[in-house]
């Protein structure tokens, strides 16, 4: 973790976003999106089950919590990938439940995969284009004929190299997606989700994966989004990131949201600490001294700020 | 099922409109407008019988008579082509029944423009089985063919747990079994047991080697599940031709075939049935125990489960995927003398013929969960047989199929199956 | 001795033929489905089978023009599509193939069984409905061409048809292939999900290309029965298979493939099978009987779409630089 890159300039925060206590499922000032008791199960499972939850609009917000939280699903749920058992969400004030996944994309409600999908078999530049939104030669009828669409595509494909050259990729605009590495994946997709000009990005973790050296220029990606007026949600395990970018937290833990607030004071907040040894409880943590070794130097990272 | 359903009522409009134009119940129909005549005597002990209703069809000509006084009847047709003459049995005097032949002929014009048609009565009653009878037969017949599918769904769904092959070629497994008893029953002249015994090793060998010889390799290679599946579309074509190759495209019947029906209050079932049943259920439980309870088998879920995380706790995942070959080819070839004996008689496709009544089943259950194939096959042979009751038996199989589409519809996962997870 | 001349002429004619033609296309068909929008479908012979019998069906019974059989046939097909893609294109790729292949299961049983035999002459099949087209040809009556390709006005006339059929296809898709339209299509192959995620309708998209793809094949189903009669038994699930064998051959997402794969295939399988069929009538090979050898072509094909994928996946035309990145 110490081998992460400093950042290279303090990101301005957007600070005061809540009103009244930081404490899982508080107001917002200005969210774009809320969410009402929606739950997941699996099985026995309950994969998911928040009860309340409002995303902060033109900010970075972080979703973060220990493996299987149930972030990934959230995701997946709020995105209409996955049908919950119970809930409903309001986008920018308009009703998402229910809604399928192509329709909350096309409403500016972008996302990103976990496991990233970078369209193999397409150029890159065909991958940028296809994100684009809007377009008439994507109907079976117009795409015989060119002249109706030839306009916009080369509209499309200047905009496209724009971002492509914001994500150092524009070298790479005519090869096969396939042979991009993984991390320049990760960048393709989020360079991806920006043709479509969307409110809210939804990244599930951006940086895994992704070397010391290109997780920089990622980070200032996501700060530029914030300056663009994008509103922000990303998941990520790497608190150091975490604490440099988010300026909201959101905690999760066993399908809940167990703690929220600013990311320096949230990590001190006990739940959160329980949360992330909450999840080796069923273990007996003194078994195995080095174990409980390995979730004290843990617990430490977080509470250790060094900003 | 629109579109069914809209086929379904041209093809009955038709047939309405094609009756009423044919003017019936005369000893003489159409012999004046067309030039090809179908004609016969209905005579039982010499005495003409009258009134008796004869039906003919063929080339989108259809037409009824009744026999006259003379017991005679003529009906022209349009064409020299093909036409089936049934005799309506119930309109035969009491006592009077069809004796051989059947009370339907297919018949073909010569060199001549008349053909003359003659059906063969004799004494006796008709054997009405009441519905419920018939039931009762069906649903036994349905068990029997539910478990042989099921032998092989099992192995299917296995090998497609284990590997995610989709294995076309699984229908030549099947007909390798039955193809390999008869071998050495009838052609070598050893005794059944023997036989059976033999080509079930064989099968388990053909199992192993298939997966030492192509699919290990290929997996090895990284190649992806959709060019696998299409290999195995290869393989199924190139085997299956190989095996009418040397077989030829007869059909061959395994010892003990023939053997009578006994009657079992109202169903009727014959050793062979009742040993077929045996056997399936008897296996079918080792299975389960296998699956269950050994080691080997609980690491075999655990592959299909998850293989990486499987390999990553230490169990030898290319040894488990052989053994479901080995397996998988043992219960197919099982599968294949069972539906020998059912069908009955072994030909070169006869493994094919059933190939998607088992995807059925494995789809139904669920892709890659064994206990969904069992309760899969379960349900599509059950149908198969019970769809006679209504359905012509030609049309047996689509009953099944549309079964398979409208549960998919209802339960994209298979009814045992899982939701895949995104993301 | 063997007639080698013989051998290699009627070889040759297979190039231009109407059912070379007929797989061509519906080959193409299968490549809008499995090669660009990897939808694995294995009910062409289904499409076809509509294709055929829509045809038939509508002149010898209902008295059609051929213009108006076509449209029959091209309705049944998009309505088989339709009824065959609501419940399937939601499913895994695997569940498509099966779901597939029984609806044109169904399909050929349904034309098989005695049930509808006025309509569809059961497994005598039809006979009789070429007299609209044949009696559309401009071309006079009369013997033309040279060599192998002498034929009368009728086949000039049926295969002029049929290849003009194929190119306009074939220019058709390569252009939609390069539109936007064909970029979603060809990103619904490489990731659905990633697709869906960029606002797309995913669902409306693979049903696209499933009408399109079934259209294509159902015309192909026409061609097929113009030069035969319509007979159920050609519609089995091995009509979809050697299709398959085509495409592989061709080059799975490529416009020219399925043609020169079909050209390839049915002028090596007509030469192969008259060297074999010779070659046994002149004992060359004594082990074998001549039923035999009309085998071997079956057992060839098979063998052949295995080779095939396992060490040439993208085909003849297929781009090369794809062959590294194929999985
Ligand atoms: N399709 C599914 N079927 C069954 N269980 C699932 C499925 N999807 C998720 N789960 C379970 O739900 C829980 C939450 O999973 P999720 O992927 O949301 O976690 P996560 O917070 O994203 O974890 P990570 O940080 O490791 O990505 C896990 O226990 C997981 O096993
Ligand atoms: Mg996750």
């Amino acid at each position: 973790m110490s081998s992460n890159p400093v950042p290279s300039s303090k990101p301005v925060k957007s600070i005061d976003l809540h009103i009244g206590e930081a404490e899982p499922g508080c107001k917002k000032r200005d969210p774009i999106l809320i969410a009402d008791g929606v739950s997941r199960t699996f099985g026995g499972l309950k994969a998911v089950d928040v009860d309340h939850v409002e995303i902060p609009r033109g900010a970075i917000t972080a979703l973060i919590g220990p493996n299987g939280a149930g972030k990934t699903t959230l995701f997946n749920l709020l995105t209409g990938f996955d049908k919950p058992d119970t809930g409903s969400w309001t986008f920018e004030g308009r009703s998402l439940s229910g809604m399928p996944a192509f329709k909350v994309a096309r409403m500016g409600q972008v996302r990103t995969f976990q496991l990233t999908k970078a369209l193999g078999l397409l150029t890159v530049m065909d991958n940028m284009l296809l994100g684009a939104k809007g377009q008439s030669g994507e109907n079976l009828f117009r795409a015989m004929l060119p002249f109706f669409w030839r306009k916009q595509e080369e509209d499309n494909k200047a905009r496209a190299i724009d971002i492509l050259t914001r994500f150092k990729l524009d070298t790479k605009k005519d090869d096969y997606a396939a042979s991009l590495s993984g991390g320049q994946r990760k960048l393709l997709e989020m360079a991806r989700a920006l043709m479509s000009e969307p409110t809210l990005v939804m990244l599930d973790e951006p940086m895994a994966g992704v070397n010391p050296a290109l997780t920089q220029s990622l980070l200032d990606h996501i700060l530029n989004l914030k300056t663009q007026g994008m509103s922000v949600l990303f998941v990520e395990h790497d608190m150091h990131m975490v604490r440099h970018i988010a300026d909201w937290v959101i905690v999760m833990a066993e399908g809940r949201v167990v703690a929220e607030g600013d990311p320096h004071e949230v990590m001190r907040n006990p739940a959160v600490i329980d949360a992330y040894l909450g999840q080796h409880h069923d273990e007996d943590l003194g078994a195995d001294p080095s174990a409980e070794k390995e979730h004290v130097v843990a617990i430490k990272e977080l509470l250790d700020d060094e900003l | 099922m629109i579109f069914l359903g809209l086929l379904f009522a041209a093809l009955t409009m038709s047939t309405f409109s094609t009756l009423s134009a044919s003017p019936a119940h005369a000893d003489e129909v159409g012999t004046d407008q067309y030039d090809y005549v179908l004609a016969g005597n209905v005579q039982f002990n010499q005495k003409p019988l009258d009134g008796v209703l004869i039906t003919v069809k063929g080339s989108g000509y259809e037409a009824e008579v009744k026999t006259g006084v003379d017991g005679k009847w003529k009906v022209g047709v349009p064409e020299k082509a093909t036409y089936t003459v049934s005799l309506d049995e119930k309109t035969l005097p009491k006592g009077v029944i069809v004796a051989k032949g059947g009370s339907v002929i297919k018949a073909e014009f010569g060199l001549t423009k008349v053909k003359s048609v003659n059906f063969f009565l004799g004494e006796g009653t008709r054997v009405t089985v009441s519905f419920f009878d018939q039931f009762l037969n069906r649903f036994v017949n349905g068990i029997n063919f539910g478990l042989l599918l099921a032998l092989a769904a099992i192995g299917l769904s296995l090998i497609f747990g284990t590997t995610g092959l989709s294995n076309f070629a699984h229908a030549e497994m099947i007909t390798f079994g039955a193809l390999m008893t008869l071998a050495f029953s009838v052609t070598l002249g050893l005794p059944v047991w023997l036989a059976i015994i033999i080509a079930l090793v064989l099968s388990a060998g053909l199992g192993w080697s298939l997966d030492a010889v192509i699919w290990k390799p290929l997996r090895r290679k990284g190649v992806g599940l959709i060019p696998l599946m299409i290999v195995s579309i290869g393989l199924s074509l190139a085997l299956r031709y190989v095996f009418q190759f040397f077989v030829g495209g007869g059909t061959s019947q395994l010892p003990g075939s023939g053997l009578a029906d006994l009657q079992f209050g109202p169903v009727r079932l014959s050793l062979i049935d009742l040993g077929s049943m045996g056997i399936s259920i008897v296996v079918l439980l080792a299975v389960s125990y296998f699956l269950l309870r050994t080691r080997i088998g609980k690491a075999t879920r655990a592959v299909s489960d998850n293989p990486s995380l499987a390999s990553a706790s230490g169990i030898d995942v290319d040894g488990v995927i052989r053994i479901v070959w080995v397996v998988g080819g043992a219960l197919a070839g099982l599968s294949g003398i069972l539906w020998a004996y059912f069908r009955p008689g072994v030909s070169w496709d006869m493994g094919f013929q059933i190939l998607l009544l088992v995807f059925a089943a494995t789809t139904l259950g669920g892709l890659g969960t064994a206990f969904g194939a069992l309760v899969g096959s379960m349900i599509v042979g059950l149908f198969v047989e019970l769809s006679t009751l209504w359905l012509p038996s030609d049309l047996k199989y689509v009953g099944a199929l549309v079964v398979l589409i409208l549960v998919l519809l209802l339960r994209p996962q298979g009814i045992l199956g899982r939701k895949e997870r995104i993301g | 001795m063997i007639d080698w001349g013989a051998i290699f002429s009627n070889a040759a004619v297979e190039l231009i033929s109407p059912t070379t033609a007929a797989y061509a296309l519906a080959a193409l068909g299968l490549a809008v489905h499995f090669g660009y929008t990897g939808l694995l479908n294995f009910g062409q012979a289904g499409f076809m089978a509509l294709g055929a019998y829509g045809y038939a069906i509508s002149i010898l019974s209902f008295g059609f023009p051929v213009w108006g059989a076509v449209l029959v046939g091209i309705g049944a097909s998009v309505v088989f599509a339709l009824v065959l893609g609501i419940p399937t294109l939601r499913l895994r790729a695997d569940y498509l193939a099966i779901v597939t292949i029984a609806a044109a299961e169904i399909v050929r049983l349904l034309f098989t069984t005695n049930t509808f035999e006025p309509l569809t002459g059961s497994a005598n099949g039809l006979s009789g409905y070429k007299g609209g087209f044949a009696a559309l040809n401009p071309i006079p009556p009369g013997s033309y061409g040279f060599g192998p390709f002498e034929y009368n006005a009728y086949d000039w006339w049926l295969r002029i048809v049929a290849w003009t059929i194929v190119v306009l296809a074939c220019l058709f898709t390569w252009q939609i292939m390069r539109s936007p339209w064909g970029r979603v299509i060809k990103g619904i192959r490489e990731d659905e999900d990633a697709v869906r995620a960029l606002g797309k309708n995913v669902y409306s998209y693979k049903m696209q290309s499933l009408v399109l793809g079934g259209v294509f094949g159902t015309i192909a189903g026409m061609i097929f029965v113009l030069p035969r009669a319509v007979v159920p038994s050609n519609y089995q699930t091995s009509l979809t298979f050697f299709i398959y064998a085509i495409l592989l051959l061709g080059g799975a997402a490529t416009i020219l493939g399925p043609v020169i794969g079909s050209m390839i295939f049915w002028v090596l399988l007509s030469f192969f099978s008259g060297f074999i069929a010779r070659a046994v009538e002149a004992g060359w090979l004594p082990f074998m009987t001549s039923i035999q050898a009309g085998q071997l072509r079956f057992i060839l094909v098979g063998v052949a779409i295995m080779l095939i994928v396992i060490f040439r996946p993208q085909g003849i035309f297929g781009n090369k630089k794809e062959l590294a990145f194929v999985k």
